[in-house]
């Protein structure tokens, strides 16, 4: 006599831990329990993927030679000042290449005392030393360039997670993948344009002057529609003085929404940047109309008064990405280490510039290399569609059992459910994310839950069929069928293993899915129906079986 | 008992040339769409060939032509439309020539605002991809179908013979080729998805075949004295009325999924379920006859045992 005792303890076991398991992925049953409950269960459950909840998926490269050329710009920024401070005369320091400044001066013998500068350099070392007599190139070192190469990477990462916690997307996932490139998950996502503009933002934020003695002479047009920017840069170009750039204000039309350009000459130099900012607040002005308050940290509060002084009655720019937002005359000098950036903003945008700001700018641009962007109401529709067609289909499939073979197909039917409890309780444990292929990859495993069954089945009706009594038939087709199942679960489980290694994404999904599906299917196909089996036989001599 | 077969005793074995000349003609389909998609001519999805694809859901409803004309005169020309007419919904695809940089995506969006104001829009999914990130994907895709196609020749191999394993893995193989010699020929988009069904099918084909072997394979040690052409014969007849009710139980499944499983489940159900034709066909007609061209193997089964 065969105990079932153990057996069913083991299912009991089974079961209870995958309901236990898969509760918290039941939202409204979970929030209903009460509290003390809620903190002994587990509190992670099955994430549905992106193309069933809706929200963005994105990867990311960061621009790691730009963050090179920045770097470089910064190191040219501040040689000018150091010449200026240190009374050398150079005529010009530019970035000539993307890792190399040039020096040129009109006074060789100045090059022995700017070449002591490069003390205060130590990331660049000079080339071509015998070269002009005039001109002096210094080149940034390998080992620097893997460094900001490096740190570009990580600094973005940083950034972005800043940047998405303070707008606020619960279970955010960004992080590094492979060498350069980021991606970021941001499920449920309701905005999904707005979030993707807060990431891409680069947000580098820089305090420059206006050329305004120039800008006189250069006759531009007033307000220009947003289009229009490129004709303007090219009907000017050349004729913009040494050192100055052409900046262009952002303008958004109060009554019609429509969004303009004014164009102001801008003096290259960059006398602050958004590295000072210990905080970024909005604030409503007197109008009603909302503008970005900033606090600088004790170094940039210093630095801020001192510009401000210097440059009274002067315009100052406020630039961020290469966009004028405002261009306000300084009045006084500026201490406290506050200031605003006020512009035509609405409160939203406001707020957005104000979160970039406070988890600063990322070191260089970002491309997307992909980018999947899933509406909310299409992830709805593709669940309710799914989950309605795979309710007919179990349906279906629970009264084909049932109609073939009967009480053994309740049994069947047992299994499947069976199956589909463990599996969803498998997957809540191992808190994994639901996708479409994920889903094809539960059909396929009930698929072959069924057939196990049936394979089964089908043996015992041999069995009968040769005239063995029911429990040895039983006991005979279980037997007979085990080594077919398990060939059968271990070639789909090496097909498993192969695409959950070498698959990306969605196929992972797929192949995680099917793995634990064949693992939870060779359980259930012979423990969990057998059981059912050897109770029906036990005490009493059973002479016929209803299959 | 409720049977749909009894006892049968078909001459599977005997119809082989036929079912051969079948499986040739498909598997030549299959790798005429293989070299199409290699040379990139083929209706690759953009998870593979990197594109864009906007799916917007109208207000009202919106004309094919209408939109068509309205995406060229604003120089987005080559773009493949795609409705679905009962939600007022529009698929747009255009495919890799352009970059990613180009925010093809938003310039569709403007498009449509611009030249119908009066029917709004939602954006229901936005999928942009870089050529790169398909090129990858195609590789992945390729080592996995190659590494599991070894793991499963090796294990057949060791559980059989060497023979087995290779039919299985051919008739496999001819499942695959022949669902997507079908959805090249329907012109259907190959996808991400599409890819998953093919694999889920090579997994299901495979367990349908390693059942039939597995009755081979006890056939062989009990009944001696037959031939072997014989011996297999009577293996299928045997697991026949199994691989008959496991493939309507399939059947059933897929055919709710595909007709009511919404746009995104469709393509995916339909070559899952002829997958499911063309796995039982091959299990019966394919990877059984191939064990009779591979020669002078009959007795070993039963010696090593």
């Amino acid at each position: 006599m065969k105990k079932v005792g153990g057996r069913f303890a083991l299912l009991a076991l089974v079961v209870v831990l995958s309901v236990v398991f898969f509760l918290p992925s039941y939202k409204p049953l979970y929030q209903a329990l009460p509290d003390w409950a809620r903190k002994i269960l587990p509190d992670k459950g099955i994430t549905l993927g992106l193309d069933l909840q809706g929200g963005i998926h994105m990867v990311m490269e960061v621009d790691e030679d730009r963050a090179v050329e920045i770097a470089v710009e910064r190191s040219v920024n501040s040689l000018q000042d150091l010449l200026v401070d240190k009374k050398l005369p150079a005529e010009s320091v530019k970035r000539t290449a993307s890792n190399q400044i040039t020096i040129q001066f009109a006074n060789a013998e100045l090059k022995a005392q700017i070449q002591k500068l490069s003390e205060e350099y130590p990331t660049f070392f000079e080339v071509d030393a015998a070269g002009s007599a005039n001109s002096l190139v210094w080149e940034l070192r390998e080992a620097e360039i893997k460094r900001i190469k490096d740190s570009a990477i990580n600094q973005a990462l940083e950034t972005i997670r800043n940047r998405i916690d303070q707008f606020g997307v619960s279970e955010p996932l960004v992080q590094r993948q492979g060498l350069k490139q980021i991606v970021v998950q941001l499920p449920g996502v309701k905005e999904p344009k707005r979030a993707k503009d807060l990431i891409k933002e680069t947000a580098l934020l820089e305090f420059k002057m206006l050329d305004e003695d120039n800008q006189m002479k250069m006759d531009f047009p007033a307000r220009i529609p947003k289009e229009k920017e490129a004709e303007v840069l090219a009907q000017f170009q050349g004729k913009v003085p040494e050192g100055d750039q052409i900046l262009f204000e952002h303008q958004i039309d109060k009554d019609t929404g429509r969004e303009f350009r004014t164009p102001y000459l801008v003096k290259k130099r960059v006398m602050l940047t958004g590295d000072v900012l210990s905080d970024a607040r909005v604030s409503i002005g007197e109008f009603n109309d909302p503008y970005v308050s900033i606090t600088f940290d004790a170094k940039g509060g210093r630095e801020f008064e001192r510009i401000t002084g210097e440059h009274i009655k002067k315009r100052m720019a406020v630039v961020l990405d290469n966009t004028i937002y405002s261009a306000p005359v300084i009045q006084d000098r500026i201490s406290g280490g506050r200031a605003q950036i006020t512009g035509t903003f609405s409160t939203q945008e406001a707020n957005d510039l104000a979160i970039v700001l406070r988890a600063g700018a990322l070191p260089a641009p970002l491309k997307i290399i992909q980018d999947l962007t899933v509406g909310p109401s299409l992830g709805q529709d593709s669940i309710d569609q799914g989950v309605k067609s795979t309710f007919i289909a179990g349906i279906l499939v629970v009264v084909f059992m049932i109609v073939y073979y009967r009480l053994s197909g309740v049994i069947a039917d047992f299994a499947l459910l069976l199956n589909l409890v463990c599996l969803l309780g498998a997957l809540s444990a191992l808190n994994a994310t639901l996708t479409l292929p994920g889903i094809a990859g539960i059909v396929l495993t009930i698929g072959m839950g069924v057939d196990s069954n049936v394979l089964i089945f089908e043996r015992i009706r041999e069995e009968l069929r040769a005239g063995k009594a029911v429990r040895l038939a039983v006991d005979g087709g279980y037997d007979k069928a085990l080594l077919t199942i398990i060939d059968a679960h271990v070639t789909t489980l090496i097909t498993g293993v192969a695409l959950f290694l070498f698959g990306t994404g969605p196929i992972k999904g797929f192949a995680v899915t099917l793995c634990l599906g064949i693992a939870i299917n060779l359980f259930t196909a012979f423990v969990g129906t057998k059981v059912v089996f050897d109770l029906l036989n036990q005490g009493k001599k059973v002479d016929t079986l209803s299959i | 008992m409720l049977e749909i077969l009894g006892k049968t005793n078909f001459d599977f074995m005997g119809k082989r040339k036929i079912a051969f000349l079948f499986s040739g003609i498909m598997v030549l389909l299959g790798l005429i769409a293989i070299v199409q998609i290699a040379r990139g001519a083929a209706n690759l999805g953009i998870d593979f060939a990197g594109g864009t694809a906007v799916q917007l859901k109208f207000d009202q409803a919106i004309h094919i032509d209408e939109a068509r004309k309205a995406l060229e005169s604003n120089g987005v020309g080559d773009a493949e439309l795609q409705e679905f007419g009962q939600d007022n919904k529009l698929l747009v695809r255009v495919k890799a020539s352009t970059t990613i940089e180009e925010k093809t995506a938003e310039r569709v969006m403007a498009i449509f605002t611009k030249e119908f104001p009066n029917n709004k829009f939602m954006v229901e999914s936005s999928t942009e991809i870089g050529p790169t990130i398909g090129k990858k994907l195609q590789e992945d895709a390729l080592i996995a179908v190659v590494m599991s196609f070894a793991g499963i020749i090796l294990y057949i191999a060791a559980r059989f013979e060497l023979r087995f394993g290779v039919a299985a893995a051919l008739a496999t193989f001819h499942d695959v080729l022949a669902v997507l010699g079908a959805f090249y020929l329907l012109d259907k988009e190959i996808t991400l998805l599409v890819v998953t069904a093919l694999l889920t099918l090579a997994g299901y084909s495979l367990t349908d075949t390693v059942v039939v072997f597995d009755r081979i394979r006890e056939n062989l040690k009990l009944r001696r004295r037959d031939t072997e052409e014989a011996t297999i014969n009577t293996a299928v007849n045997q697991v026949l009325s199994r691989t008959i009710v496991t493939s309507l139980t399939v059947v059933l499944v897929l055919i709710p999924l595909t007709l009511a499983g919404g746009e995104v489940l469709h393509d995916f159900s339909l070559a899952l379920l002829s997958g499911v034709i063309f796995g039982t066909y091959s299990s019966v007609f394919v990877a059984s006859p191939l064990l009779l061209l591979w020669p002078g193997a009959g007795g070993r089964m039963m010696k090593r045992n």
